[in-house]
């Protein structure tokens, strides 16, 4: 009776768990911070602190692949994340319970944040998200150009997240997606430099590399057009680099200087390395998000483009299960839906967000969408979340 | 097909002691609902290749069940019950394929968000059958072991945190003849506790010598199996090969002789497992320290042994991008240190995984620094949280903790 015989050890309500993660953080950030308990200034100042630009501009962030507070938040995990805690949590509204109640995989997990509708579909298929994503409403409500919104992902899957198959919106309403692994091994093949397969390697859970897919990203020759990149510049560069996560950066960087999009969303994947269970590669992982975090805020805060009306969003798209839940292996997966894995955080940084302020209630991973809608000025009518007022 | 239309006949294509244990309580799996029944399902029908300690659980479960009443039976069942099953499920072949029908259950749970319901209902039936089937204590202490660190020369990383707080932690261990020692302890405890699959030696490189009393399995001697099954795997997943759906088709189906490997009895329960832990654990097809971790936990978590020691190797480094593009394309250059974190964090879910089992408050458990001066060990006899720095040998504290 391994399926479930493995899940007795769930003390208590998945509530009260979820409830008692956000306290975790809560205190640990309140000790570390000084942070403010975001309730108790709600009686007491204005929602914005600051005068709003006209123009505004959303960075979103997320995590492929939960970081534990075991290894963030947790005393022993604090040396993991220096950059989040010292630089950008002491400037942010944070959020300490970010519950997600769909389906904990990656790209379909992805596809809820950008949809704002817990998505259904079979997480390891290349197809697109049955519901409007953030960057359909965006575009037809704003009458934006297809140059204004882009997403930058890993491979597995991701060419599908720009545009969902919705009747009302879809086709071209999306955002252009850009996949920098797959992007570097059509440069490699084409300069004839040999497989490299490994490269493409980005589903952890097994031993294996991305099948071909066929979608709507950006193919090399439109890479140079877009980005004003070079193929040799470009494989240069990515010669430089450690990991995925850092030509994913990199490309992004690349955007927003030429195109300087308004709605950017950056998936990042390194952590998820996880699920080959070997527990220092997931650190590593996390301390390079950690730092990528931190260098995507600070070009936010070099580039003219985006400083000063720029707000950007971090958050795990869910968490990673716990040591103590017998169904799970720790750390490795997020398959047991226990409160840790259905758990996590939300980091909103810019103008007009209230800094070192910690918000204990708990939102949901669908409310993102209609938070940026209520940040950029549209409505996300069929999202099934809410605004979340502290950032709206 | 339907539970309630299953007959004794329906099991004819299970193995010889599935089939008996199915058509004996052909009444009772009648009564069980299609969001439960393929699970027990996929239990019996491996029947015949598993541990002693698992068919003790599967043969008291059936025992629970089959002492309740037809109302209470329904009663235990309903939570499972009121979950919807789709078309597809019921008209799958659950019967003879219970593995891919719970994949697919699991697919179908979490995209109907019943998953939590699922989980809650399995806590709750999960309570009642402990209740009603308290395990018997072991009959003698537990011992687990972990070595770590292997070909590590200097070490900055602070070894055993999380287990510190539990046990005593030896700063000062004389490492000399340190694994030969942890394996003279393991054989000694096979011998005087002789019980099939009752003392498990696990070693991510190569095997030490140890008597033929103590199950041994070892990661350089599956090299080949692992080699053949990753090739299967990425021959699948390549374009037209069929896709992860496909994949995970192939894993649950896949059997010893499809690997290469043969045998009877005792060696064939053995092989069914070595190819669980290659095809159900993630990266232990590639790196050893998953190899030994998951090793470990399906040890203790299937054949509830008496005694157990888990050695860490080095596995293979991972390659950062640029040194891929650079064509370095070294696959088998070892990672000490990094495999020293890995292991470290082993032999606490290793730790934690024995704390699960029957006996858990007079169990024992010794990790070691292989080659340095230091380990931790836990036991009741123990102090928690302490340090010594006492001059010892591993022999010392082993006595230590009997």
């Amino acid at each position: 009776m391994n399926f479930y015989r493995s899940l007795l050890n769930g003390a208590g309500s998945p509530r009260e768990m979820t409830q008692a993660v956000g306290t975790h953080r809560r205190d640990f950030l309140r000790s570390i911070t000084g942070a403010t308990a975001g309730a108790a200034l709600f009686s007491l100042a204005p929602l914005r602190a600051l005068a709003l630009p006209r123009t505004r501009k959303v960075v979103v962030v997320t995590f492929g692949g939960g970081a534990r507070d075991e290894e963030t938040f947790m005393p022993e995990g604090q040396e993991n994340i220096p950059h989040l805690l010292n630089e950008l949590i002491p400037q942010s509204t944070f959020f300490t319970q970010v519950v997600n109640r769909g389906i904990l995989g990656h790209y379909v997990a992805t596809a809820s944040l950008a949809t704002g509708v817990y998505e259904t579909f079979n997480n390891f298929a290349a197809v697109p998200p049955d519901n409007p994503t953030v960057f359909e409403y965006f575009r037809r409500e704003l009458k934006r150009p297809a140059s204004d919104a882009w997403v930058v992902a890993p491979s597995n899957g991701f060419n599908r997240i720009g545009e969902s198959d919705h009747r009302g919106y879809g086709r071209g309403l999306g955002a252009g997606v850009i996949l920098p692994k797959r992007l570097l091994a059509a440069a490699l093949s084409s300069a004839g430099e040999g497989q490299y397969e490994h490269l493409l390697r980005d589903n952890y859970e097994t031993p294996l590399y991305t099948p071909e897919l066929s979608g709507n990203e950006i193919e090399l020759r439109q890479m140079a057009e877009i980005l004003k990149l070079s193929v040799s510049d470009f494989t240069a560069h990515a010669r430089s680099l450690a990991s995925p996560d850092e030509l994913s950066v990199y490309i992004a960087r690349q955007l927003m200087r030429q195109l300087a999009p308004s709605l950017l969303w950056i998936t990042l994947h390194d952590i998820d390395i996880a699920h080959s269970g070997a527990y220092s590669l997931y650190i590593e992982g996390i301390q390079r998000s950690d730092r990528l975090c931190a260098e995507i805020w600070n070009t936010i805060q070099s580039d003219p483009e985006y400083a000063g009306k720029t707000t950007l969003f971090i958050l795990p798209d869910f968490g990673r299960d716990s040591d103590n839940d017998a169904g799970g292996n720790g750390f490795q997966h997020h398959r047991t839906g226990d409160p840790l894995s259905r758990t996590t955080w939300m980091m909103v940084l810019g103008p007009g967000i209230r800094q070192n302020v910690v918000i204990d209630r708990a939102v949901e991973s669908v409310d993102l969408v209609p938070t940026l809608g209520s940040v950029l000025g549209f409505s996300a009518q069929l999202s099934h979340g809410n605004p979340i007022s502290e950032v709206s | 097909m339907l539970p309630a239309e299953l007959t004794p006949e329906s099991f004819a294509s299970y193995p010889p002691l599935a089939r008996q244990l199915a058509s004996s309580h052909v009444s009772l799996l009648q009564q069980l609902p299609l969001s439960f029944l393929p699970l027990l399902l996929r239990e019996v029908i491996a029947y015949d290749w598993k541990f002693p300690a698992e068919r003790r659980d599967l043969d008291n479960q059936f025992s629970y069940l089959t002492a309740l009443s037809r109302d209470q039976v329904a009663q235990a069942m309903a939570p499972f019950a009121r979950l919807h099953v789709s078309d597809d499920l019921i008209r799958f072949d659950w019967l003879n394929s219970p593995q891919q029908f719970s994949e697919k259950l699991t697919a179908h749970l979490w995209a109907s968000h019943q998953i939590d319901a699922f989980r809650s209902a399995s806590i709750e039936y999960i309570s009642k059958l402990n209740a009603a089937t308290p395990q018997a204590a072991p009959p003698t202490h537990r011992l687990g072991i972990a070595i770590v660190g292997q070909g590590v020369g200097e070490n900055k990383y602070p070894l055993f945190r999380k287990l510190r707080p539990q046990g005593v932690y030896f700063t000062n261990v004389q490492p000399e003849n340190g694994c030969r020692i942890l394996l003279d302890t393991v054989a000694a405890r096979a011998a005087a506790q002789p019980l099939p699959f009752g003392h498990w030696y696990i070693d991510g490189g190569s095997n030490e010598p140890i008597p033929a009393s103590v199950t041994s399995v070892c990661y350089t001697s599956l090299t080949p199996v692992r080699t053949t099954l990753v090739d299967k795997m990425r021959r699948v997943m390549q374009p037209g090969g069929g896709g992860p759906e496909v994949l995970r088709t192939m894993l649950a189906s896949m059997r010893p002789e499809d690997l290469g490997m043969t045998g009877w009895g005792d060696t064939a329960v053995l092989n069914r497992f070595q190819i669980s832990i290659l095809t159900e654990g993630s990266g232990t097809q590639l790196f050893s320290t998953t190899f030994v971790q998951w090793s470990a936990r399906e040890v203790l978590r299937r054949a509830q042994p008496l005694t157990l020691l888990a050695r860490f190797a080095p596995r293979v480094r991972e390659q950062s991008m640029r040194e891929l593009l650079a064509g370095n394309r070294q696959a088998t250059t070892p990672d000490p240190r990094g495999s020293l974190v890995d292991a470290d964090m082993g032999s606490y879910y290793t730790w934690i995984n024995q704390q699960r089992l029957p006996g858990a408050d007079q169990a024992r458990f010794l990790v070691w620094f292989e080659g340095h001066r230091e380990a931790l060990a836990i036991g009741p006899n123990l102090s928690r949280g302490a340090v010594e720095a006492n001059p010892t040998d591993l022999k010392g504290i082993v006595d230590r903790l009997a």
